[in-house]
């Protein structure tokens, strides 16, 4: 079976709580906030004021610039607000709050639950609804859809890659998504075939789902869907990691940074993403919700929820049965890659595929002791990095060491401190080196 | 007793000869260097702090005898009239620059910011910075991990257990400006040193409306703008919600400090104005 060929931790995957449990929809927010930025690029531009009455599928706030998403409203009512409001690691952005009445849908949203499947549209004409609907990486990186979509000029794909992998331990957004709604995720792949010209696609899901496989398999085999097959691989992460998931899949290596994917021949599309294609070319709607796991070892009912955008975490976590008591860590991701929220109050947003609740002594770190030099992190790094020394020169600030010895190239997906027997913070030191160097590069390229 | 005699010899004559090579050699290839920078370095503090943005004490002496503008170039440890003599040692002109202090400009101490989380990962404020707000629900406020203390060279920075704020020894301080660098949050300013360590400041980097500056800590500035009415020398001025106090133009007069609704107004080595002033009632009755 396939899988990645360095580095990789394989921790336990925690998915029992939530995979199976159907995706219930979540009743609709009577207030959500709606931040500028919720993806990766520049923030968008809020085009409604306080006291404009909003359409649900409406938009509310336009790209800037290339690499930027357009943001829709997630329900109908009134502006609130437009400004300033600390987000869920209590970082102040820009959001728009609206105040729900009713949930009156933009007219040329087709709301009907039957499948779509035929497209006569060209790849430009794709590639401009997706762009119009707001669509990103759902994953959890956030990458506007429609710029990974527009290949650079000179290049071919020749393959496109759904990532079904979740590799990420306690999240099953993406495996209840592939198990229900296979069909419309099926043909957001053969949309994206279209936009992208490419006559093969596979989506690559890790063997702990063998049911996801056989499901999709079944669905392909039936639909008569051309060119794409599921393959099964080896679980091991960080294999939804996009350089990985094109190892594990086609064998080929993509270069250190600046190169992308598409420079030897793939694009890596999220399953969840395909979904939010789909919906956005045959249906019109723009992406405005999303599936949200969420998990817990000491949560009451942990599911998986559709949910409108802009819906704080503490309602979520209020339908899975609030938090347990004592001291606990709340994710906004799976425990490997998310992020701490510190204000619950925050909303969620279109990066968001899962909230985690760690409690107890899990979710405290070891006590921090002195390197032993066992290379443990070094064995682990899907990047074939030496993260003890990365994390040491950020630690000494010697940047340009940290530079030479490729710190940019690390996917930030914390193997290194899963592992580390001594406990160190590896990734935290290894992430500020990695910003500065990345600024210092940026600065240089400026200069010249 | 020859092969010793003999041994002797060789060196010694070996010696001479490469001693008188390595004379020509030398004369050959002599770097003529201008030996006032040998001098200037003598007179800069040799503290190698890197304060006026050269790699150390040899690298600026070397800019001050190059450069024919130097009025850019200044040594913050040396302070403005060091400057003024290398200047005139070097027939050239710079203005004197009156002497700074880095001041901590955060009054959060644990008691008016409490704290709303816990975090256990790298004790580095660059580290929490990169990843959230800190553990107080101020996002301009003292992270609290000191780099500042790490980075001061001169033992001037350390850490107050109890309040989890940051103190600068004023008399340690060379304002060389490394603590402004290692602060994330761009807490520390280097603002005019005045004698006997005095100093007023505005104890707050929010740019957060006034409510949601109440609501994470007692000892914010709202941007009221209170004291901007009360300055008779015009050196306040409110930005983002924030007072800023120049202190080019402050005359230390403290009129501002009592007016303060949150305390955010630090006074340093100094005792505020009478907290209710009432002059004419007063005289009024010594009158009587």
């Amino acid at each position: 079976m396939r899988t990645f060929p360095i580095g990789g931790i394989h921790p336990s995957d925690n998915k029992k709580w939530s995979k199976d449990m159907a995706i219930e929809v979540m009743e609709l927010p009577d207030e959500v906030a709606i931040p500028m930025i919720q993806h990766i690029g520049a923030p968008a531009i809020p085009i409604v004021a306080k006291g404009d009455k909003v359409l649900t599928g409406q938009l509310i706030a336009q790209a800037s610039g290339f690499v930027s998403a357009n943001i829709h409203s997630p329900i109908s009512g009134t502006v609130k607000a437009v400004d300033i409001f600390p987000n869920g690691q209590g970082l102040h952005r820009q959001m728009i709050v609206i105040t729900r009445e009713g949930d009156e849908w933009v007219e040329s949203i087709d709301r009907s639950k039957e499948l779509k499947r035929e497209c006569s549209l060209t790849p430009a004409e794709i590639i401009a609804k997706i762009k119009d609907a707001g669509v990103v990486g759902m994953g959890g990186a956030t990458f506007p859809t429609h710029v990974k979509l527009s290949i650079p000029d000179g290049q071919k794909a020749e393959i496109l890659i759904i990532n079904g992998v979740e590799c990420e331990p306690y999240l099953t957004s993406d495996y209840r998504t592939m198990l229900e709604r296979g069909e419309e995720l099926l043909t957001g792949v053969e949309i994206l075939m279209r936009a992208l010209r490419v006559e093969r696609a596979v989506i690559g899901v890790e063997n702990n789902k063998p049911d996801a496989v056989a499901h999709l398999r079944e669905l392909i085999a039936k639909g008569n869907y051309r060119g794409i097959e599921v393959m099964a691989l080896k679980t091991r992460y960080p294999q939804g990691g996009e350089k990985q998931l094109i190892a594990a899949i086609t064998g080929r290596q993509v270069a250190p940074p600046p190169a992308l994917p598409i420079s030897v021949g793939a694009v890596v599309c999220n399953a969840s993403t395909s979904v939010a294609v789909y919906e956005a070319v045959q249906k019109n709607k723009p992406l405005i919700e999303r599936v949200v796991t969420i998990t817990g070892k000491d949560i009451a009912h942990p599911s998986n929820y559709l949910l409108r955008f802009g819906v704080s975490f503490k309602s979520l976590i209020a339908k899975a049965g609030g938090l347990p008591e004592g001291d606990v860590k709340v994710l906004n991701g799976g425990p490997m890659m998310g992020r701490s929220v510190v204000a619950i109050d925050a909303p969620i947003i279109k990066g968001c595929s899962g909230v985690t609740i760690i409690s107890g002594a899990e979710a405290e770190r070891g006590k921090e002791q002195a390197c032993i030099k066992c290379a443990k992190c070094v064995s682990v790094c899907p990047m074939g990095l030496e993260p003890y020394l990365l994390a040491k020169l950020a630690r000494k600030q010697l940047w340009d060491r940290a530079e030479e010895h490729n710190t940019i190239d690390c996917i930030e997906c914390g193997c290194c401190s899963y592992t580390c027997p001594s406990s160190l913070p590896l990734l935290d030191y290894i992430r500020i080196g990695k910003q500065t160097v990345m600024g210092n590069i940026r600065a240089r390229a400026i200069k010249k | 007793m020859n092969a010793l005699l003999l041994t002797v010899l060789t060196l010694s004559v070996l010696g001479g000869i490469l001693a008188v090579i390595l004379y020509f050699v030398a004369q050959r290839f002599k770097v003529e260097e201008d030996p006032r920078i040998d001098d200037v370095e003598k007179m800069l503090p040799g503290a190698n702090c890197g304060g006026c943005g050269f790699a150390g004490c040899r690298s600026m002496a070397e800019a001050l005898v190059k450069r024919d503008d130097i009025s850019t170039l200044y040594c913050p440890v040396a302070g403005g009239k060091t400057m003024v003599d290398i200047a005139g040692y070097l027939g050239k002109t710079t203005q004197e620059k009156g002497p700074q202090v880095a001041t901590m400009l955060c009054g959060g101490t644990c008691q008016k910011r409490p704290k709303v989380n816990h975090y256990d990962g790298a004790k580095s404020c660059a580290v929490v910075n990169t990843l959230y707000v800190g553990e107080s629900a101020c996002a301009f406020g003292c992270l609290g991990y000191g780099d500042c203390v790490a980075s001061c060279q001169f033992g001037a920075i350390t850490m107050n257990p109890e309040t989890g704020l940051v103190e600068i020894d004023p008399d340690k301080c060379t304002a060389c400006g490394a603590c402004v660098k290692a602060c994330p949050k761009a807490l520390i300013e280097l603002r005019k040193k005045w004698p006997k360590n005095r100093a007023i400041y505005v104890a707050c980097r929010s740019k957060s409306r006034g409510a949601v500056v109440m609501k994470a800590c007692k000892a914010g500035c709202i941007g009221c703008g209170k004291c901007e009415k009360a300055c008779p020398f015009g050196a306040i001025t409110i930005d983002n919600n924030l007072a800023y106090i120049d202190p080019e133009k402050c005359k230390l007069c403290r009129k501002c400090v009592n007016e303060c609704p949150t305390g955010a107004i630090h006074i340093a080595n100094m005792e505020p104005l009478p907290k209710e002033p009432k002059p004419s009632a007063e005289k009024a009755e010594q009158k009587a």
